[in-house]
C-alpha cells in the first residue's frame, strides 16, 4: 500500500474509534446532568444514585474521548500536512476555537463537578456539570462546522497567488447549512445511544432484582425503573428527530453531492420518478454501478431527493460523466498527486460502502427504537420484564446506536470521495475550491512511518478497548452496590462524598474511592 | 504590532501556560518513583494533581490548535519532519490519561501499582517529547524550500531535539517538586522541598542553554535582558526553597520558564522553522501565517474567550487551594482542615 491509502486507514480507524466515546460522552453528559437537577429540585434520593451511577459510566467513558480527541488535533499535521496548509485559511480557526472556547470549559468544569462533591454549593455544583455538558455540545458544533466545510465550502474565494481558499465570510462558515443539519443528526444520534444504554442495563438490572427477589422496598428498584423509562422515551424520540434531520440532510445532499447519494442508492441511471433500493447485490469486488441489481420500491426516492414523487433523480453514470466534464477524467500528471499522478479520476465513491453503510446506519437505528418501544411497554405499569431474549436483546442492543454513528460518518465521509474538499456546486464552477484526497498526504513521509504509527496507535486502542470494556461491564454488573452486594444506605442531601460509593467496603480505600466515584 | 505578530506573542503565551501549567503534573509524576516512598505518599502526589492535569492538558491542544489556525505552514512543516516522535507523544498522553482514571477503577494492589507505573511512563514520554519538538523548532529542523522534512524518519532527532527534551524534562522535575511542597503536608512536603533545593541549579542548565544558543542565534538586547533574568530567576528560587519559602520559589521556577521560553521565542521571531540545511528554507512568520481576516477572527473570539477561559481556571485553583495530608491510620489522603 502507498502513504496515501495508509494514511488513509489512520485516519479512518482513530477517527471512527474517537466516536464511539464521543455519542456517549454528550448523550450521557445530557441526561446525568438531567439527572442531577432532579436530584436538586427534588431532594429524592433515588435521582443522586442515579447521577452518581450513570455519573461514573459517563466519566469512564470520558478519559477515552480526551485520549484519543487528543490524536485527532495533531492528525491533520501528521499525515495530511499539504490538506493543512491547503484549507488553513479556514480550518485551523475552527479548531482553535473549539479548544478555546469548548475543551476547557469542558475539561475545568468536570474536574470541579467531580471533586466538588460536597466542597462548593450544590447549586454551583450543578452548573460545573451543566457548563461542561454544553462544552460537549459546542465542541461537537465547532467540530461539524469544520466537516461541513470540507463537504460543502462556503465562505471563501479562491486565492489567486496560491490557489487555495481565501476566507472571506467567517460567519457563513458557521451558519453552513451542511453544518447546521449534520450538528442537529448528530446530537440527536448522540442521544439515542445514551438512551439505549440506560434502557439495556436498566432492564437487566430489573430482571436480575426480580430473579432475587428483592423485596419491593428496594430502593434501587427506583432507580432501574426511572433509567428504563427515561432512555426508553429519550430513545425513541431521538429516533424520530434522527429521522427528520436526516431526511432533511438527504435532501441537501441531492443537491451539494448527488454522487454520494446516488451511490447510496445504487441508482445507476437517471430515473423519473426514482425508486428507494431496498436490497441490493452485486459482482463481487466490483464497483461498476451496472453489475448491481437492487429489490426497489417505486416513487420513494424522489420524495428523499425532493420531497415529491415523480422529479427526476440523476444516476450514477451521467453524474460520472458530468464530474469528469467539469474536473477532469484524470488526476494531472503531477508528482503532487502522488502514484494518482496521470491516472483516471473515479468520482464514484465506493458503492458498496456508501450503499451498506447508508443502511445500517438507518437499520440500526430502527433497532434501538423498536427496543426503546419494547423496554417502554414491558415495564408499563409497573411490571419487570423476565423475558430472556426480550431483556439480553436489549442489552445487545445497547450496541446498536453506536453501530449506526459510526456507518453514518464513514458513509458520509468516505461518500465524499476521490476529494477530501468538495466543490460547492452553488458556486460558478471558476470559482469552485475543491482539493482531492490523492493530494493531500504529507510529502516525504515514508509508508514505512505510517504503517509504524498505524499499527501502534491501532495495538494501542485495542488494548484500551479491552481495558474499558471491562471496567464498564464489571462496574455495570455490580450496580449501585457496596462490595458485599448489600444495597447501599439511603443518601442524606447533606451527606458527603463519602457514604455511598460503589466499592466503599471494600476494604477501607474510602478516599480513594471518591475519587472513584468521581474519577 | 501587526496581527501576525500578535498571534505569534499568543502562541508563544500558549506554550509557556502550558509548560507552566502542565510542568507541574508531569513533574509530579515523574517524581512518583523517587519521592514516593509509601504507597500513601504516591496516592497523595496524584491526587495533588488529580483534579488539574486535564485542564492543563487543554492548553496544550489549544498551543497546537493556534499554531495550525494562526500558521497552518508551521504546523504543517513541523508536525510531519518530527512524524514518530510526534506519534510517540501521542501515545504517551493517551496511556497517561486513562491511568489518572482507571487507576481508581479496581482496587487491587497490583492494579494500582501499574496504573502508576503508567502514569508516570506517559508523563516521562510526552514532557520529553514536547520538549524535542519545541527544541526543533527554534533550533532547526532539515526542512526544504517548501517546508517539507528531507531525510529518513529520524532526520529531525539532532542535538537541538535532545537539548529540549532534556530542558523540558528537567524543568519539570524541579516545577512539580516545587508543587508538592506548596501543596502537600507532611515528611512528602519536606522531601520534595530537600530535592528541588539538591537539583534545581542543575536542571536549570539545559533550558538556559536552550535560550542562550537561540539567542545567540538570532538574539536582540532584549533577549539578553530576558535572559539574564532568567538566570537570576534560578538563584532566587534555589534561594527561597532553601529557607523554606515555598511559594516564593515556586513563583521564581515559574518566572524563569516564563523568561527562558520569551528568550526562545523573541530571539525566533519571525522564524518559525529554521532550515539546517540552508537558512534560506528557513520557515518564516509571513510564510506560514493565514490572512489577516482570519486572524482578525480570532483575535476577537480570543479577545473574547480568553480571559473568561482564565477566570474561570484561576476560580477551579482557587476552590482546591487547600493543602493535602496524607492520614496515618488509613494512609490515605484528605484536606488538612479536616484533618
Ligand atoms: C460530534 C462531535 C465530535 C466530533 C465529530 C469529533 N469530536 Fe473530538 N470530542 C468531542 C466531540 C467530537 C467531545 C464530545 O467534545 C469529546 C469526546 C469526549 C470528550 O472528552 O470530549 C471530544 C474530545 C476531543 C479532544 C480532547 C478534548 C479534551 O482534552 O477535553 C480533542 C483534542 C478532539 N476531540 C479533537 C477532535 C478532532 C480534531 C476531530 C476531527 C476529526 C474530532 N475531535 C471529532
Ligand atoms: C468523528 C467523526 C468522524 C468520523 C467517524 C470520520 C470518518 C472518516 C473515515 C472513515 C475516513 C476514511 C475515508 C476513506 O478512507 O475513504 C475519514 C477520512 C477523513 N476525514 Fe473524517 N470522520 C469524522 C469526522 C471528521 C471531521 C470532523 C473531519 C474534519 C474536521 C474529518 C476529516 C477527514 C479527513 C481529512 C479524512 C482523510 C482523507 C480521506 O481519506 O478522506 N473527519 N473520516
Ligand atoms: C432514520 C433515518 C436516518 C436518515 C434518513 C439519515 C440520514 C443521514 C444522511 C443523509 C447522512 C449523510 C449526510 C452527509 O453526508 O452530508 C447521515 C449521516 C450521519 N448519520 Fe444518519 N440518518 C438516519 C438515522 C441515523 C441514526 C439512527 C444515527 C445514529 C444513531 C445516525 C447517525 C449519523 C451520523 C453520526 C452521520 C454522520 C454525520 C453527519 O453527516 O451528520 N443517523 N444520516
Amino acid at each position: 500500500m502507498d502513504v496515501l491509502e495508509i494514511a488513509r486507514w489512520q485516519f479512518g480507524i482513530t477517527t471512527v474509534y474517537h466516536f464511539l466515546m464521543v455519542p456517549l460522552t454528550i448523550g450521557l453528559g445530557v441526561l446525568v446532568a438531567v439527572m442531577h437537577t432532579m436530584w436538586v429540585r427534588t431532594d429524592k434520593p433515588e435521582w443522586l444514585r442515579m447521577t452518581r451511577f450513570w455519573g461514573r459510566v459517563y466519566l469512564i467513558n470520558f478519559v477515552l474521548g480526551v485520549a484519543t480527541g487528543l490524536v485527532q488535533e495533531f492528525q491533520f499535521g501528521l499525515a495530511w500536512s499539504e490538506y493543512s496548509r491547503f484549507v488553513g485559511d479556514v480550518f485551523g480557526s475552527l479548531l482553535a476555537l473549539e479548544a478555546l472556547l469548548a475543551f476547557f470549559l469542558e475539561s475545568t468544569f468536570l474536574g470541579l463537578w467531580i471533586f466538588g462533591w460536597g466542597r462548593i454549593p450544590k447549586k454551583v455544583h450543578l452548573a460545573a456539570l451543566w457548563a461542561a455538558v454544553i462544552g460537549s455540545i459546542v465542541s461537537a458544533y465547532f467540530i461539524i462546522a469544520a466537516n461541513s466545510w470540507m463537504q460543502h465550502p462556503v465562505g471563501v474565494v479562491t486565492d489567486d497567488a496560491t490557489g487555495r481558499p481565501l476566507q472571506v465570510d467567517f460567519f457563513a462558515v458557521l451558519t453552513n447549512n451542511t453544518a447546521l443539519a449534520a450538528f442537529s443528526h448528530t446530537i440527536v444520534g448522540a442521544l439515542m445511544v445514551a438512551g439505549s444504554a440506560l434502557v439495556g442495563i436498566g432492564l437487566w438490572h430489573l430482571r436480575k432484582r426480580k430473579l432475587a427477589e428483592q423485596p419491593a422496598t428496594d430502593p434501587d428498584q427506583l432507580v432501574w425503573r426511572r433509567s428504563v423509562r427515561l432512555g426508553g422515551w429519550v430513545s425513541l424520540a431521538a429516533f424520530v428527530l434522527v429521522a427528520l434531520t436526516g431526511d432533511f440532510q438527504a435532501k441537501l445532499m441531492y443537491q451539494q453531492q448527488p454522487l454520494k447519494m446516488s451511490s447510496a442508492e445504487a441508482l445507476c441511471e437517471t430515473e423519473a420518478p426514482a425508486s428507494f433500493s431496498i436490497f441490493a447485490f452485486a459482482k463481487f469486488g466490483s464497483n461498476e454501478c451496472d453489475d448491481v441489481h437492487s429489490i426497489t420500491v417505486p416513487y420513494i426516492l424522489s420524495y428523499l431527493a425532493h420531497g415529491d414523487f415523480s422529479t427526476a433523480v440523476p444516476g450514477v453514470n451521467e453524474l460520472q460523466a458530468q464530474y469528469e466534464e467539469v474536473y477532469g477524467a484524470s488526476y494531472p500528471d503531477d508528482p503532487s498527486f502522488g502514484a494518482e499522478a496521470g491516472e483516471p479520476i473515479d468520482y464514484t465513491p465506493l458503492l458498496a460502502v456508501t450503499y451498506w453503510n447508508f443502511r445500517l446506519m438507518i437499520g440500526m437505528g430502527g433497532v434501538a427504537a423498536a427496543v426503546a418501544a419494547y423496554a417502554l411497554w414491558s415495564t408499563r405499569r409497573g411490571r419487570v420484564p423476565m423475558s430472556r431474549i426480550g431483556v439480553y436483546g436489549s442489552l445487545l442492543a445497547v450496541g446498536a446506536p453506536f453501530v449506526a454513528n459510526a456507518s453514518g460518518w464513514i458513509f458520509t465521509e468516505m461518500g465524499r470521495q476521490p476529494f477530501v474538499v468538495h466543490p460547492n456546486p452553488d458556486v460558478p464552477v471558476e470559482d469552485q475550491v475543491y482539493f482531492f484526497t490523492a493530494q493531500a498526504v504529507t510529502p516525504g513521509i515514508s509508508a514505512a512511518e505510517v504503517w509504524t504509527s498505524l499499527i501502534a496507535l491501532t495495538v494501542v486502542y485495542g488494548a484500551l478497548a479491552v481495558v474499558e470494556l471491562w471496567l464498564i461491564t464489571r462496574f455495570v454488573r455490580r450496580g449501585i452496590t457496596t462490595g458485599d452486594g448489600a444495597p447501599v444506605p439511603g443518601h442524606t442531601p447533606e451527606g458527603g462524598p463519602d457514604d455511598d460509593v460503589p466499592g466503599g467496603a471494600d476494604g477501607g480505600r474510602r478516599d480513594d474511592d471518591v475519587l472513584s466515584f468521581a474519577y | 504590532m501587526d496581527l501576525q505578530t500578535v498571534w505569534f506573542a499568543a502562541v508563544a503565551a500558549l506554550w509557556i501556560g502550558f509548560l507552566l501549567l502542565e510542568g507541574f503534573d508531569f513533574g509530579v509524576a515523574a517524581l512518583l518513583p523517587v519521592l514516593g516512598r509509601r504507597t500513601s505518599d504516591r496516592h497523595l502526589m496524584l491526587r495533588s494533581i488529580g483534579p488539574l492535569w486535564d485542564g492543563n492538558e487543554v492548553w496544550l491542544i489549544t498551543a497546537v490548535g493556534a499554531v495550525f489556525a494562526a500558521f497552518p505552514g508551521w504546523y504543517a512543516s513541523w508536525l510531519p519532519a518530527l512524524y514518530l516522535p510526534f506519534v510517540l507523544v501521542l501515545i504517551g498522553l493517551i496511556i497517561r490519561a486513562v491511568a489518572f482514571e482507571w487507576r481508581h477503577s479496581h482496587s487491587t494492589e497490583q492494579w494500582d501499582t501499574t496504573w502508576t507505573r503508567v502514569v508516570v511512563t506517559g508523563s516521562l514520554i510526552a514532557s520529553l517529547g514536547i520538549g524535542a519538538a519545541l527544541g526543533a523548532t527554534t533550533l532547526g529542523l532539515p526542512i526544504d524550500d517548501a517546508g517539507n522534512r528531507v531525510g529518513g524518519a529520524f532526520a529531525g532527532l539532532g542535538r537541538p531535539a535532545l537539548l529540549g527534551a532534556v530542558a523540558v524534562f528537567g524543568f519539570s522535575l524541579v516545577h512539580g517538586a516545587l508543587f508538592l511542597a506548596l501543596k502537600v503536608d507532611g515528611d512528602l512536603r519536606t522531601r520534595a522541598r530537600i530535592f528541588a533545593v539538591r537539583w534545581s541549579p542543575l536542571a536549570a542548565l539545559p533550558l538556559l542553554a536552550w535560550a542562550g544558543l537561540v539567542h545567540l542565534r538570532y538574539g536582540t538586547p532584549v533577549t539578553a535582558v530576558l535572559w539574564l533574568v532568567a538566570a537570576l530567576a534560578v538563584v532566587v528560587a534555589w534561594a527561597r526553597i532553601r529557607v523554606g519559602r515555598e511559594g516564593q520559589a515556586f513563583a521564581a521556577w515559574g518566572a524563569m520558564l516564563v523568561s527562558a521560553a520569551a528568550t526562545v521565542f523573541g530571539a525566533a521571531y519571525p522564524v518559525v522553522v529554521p532550515s539546517t540545511i540552508d537558512p534560506a528554507f528557513d520557515l518564516t512568520l509571513a510564510e506560514a501565517s493565514v490572512s489577516d481576516y482570519t486572524l482578525t477572527v480570532m483575535t476577537w473570539a480570543a479577545g473574547v474567550g480568553l480571559p473568561v477561559v482564565l477566570a474561570y481556571q484561576t476560580w477551579t485553583y482557587w476552590v482546591f487551594r487547600k493543602r493535602l495530608t496524607a492520614e496515618p491510620v488509613h494512609g490515605e489522603p484528605t484536606e488538612a482542615a479536616h484533618a
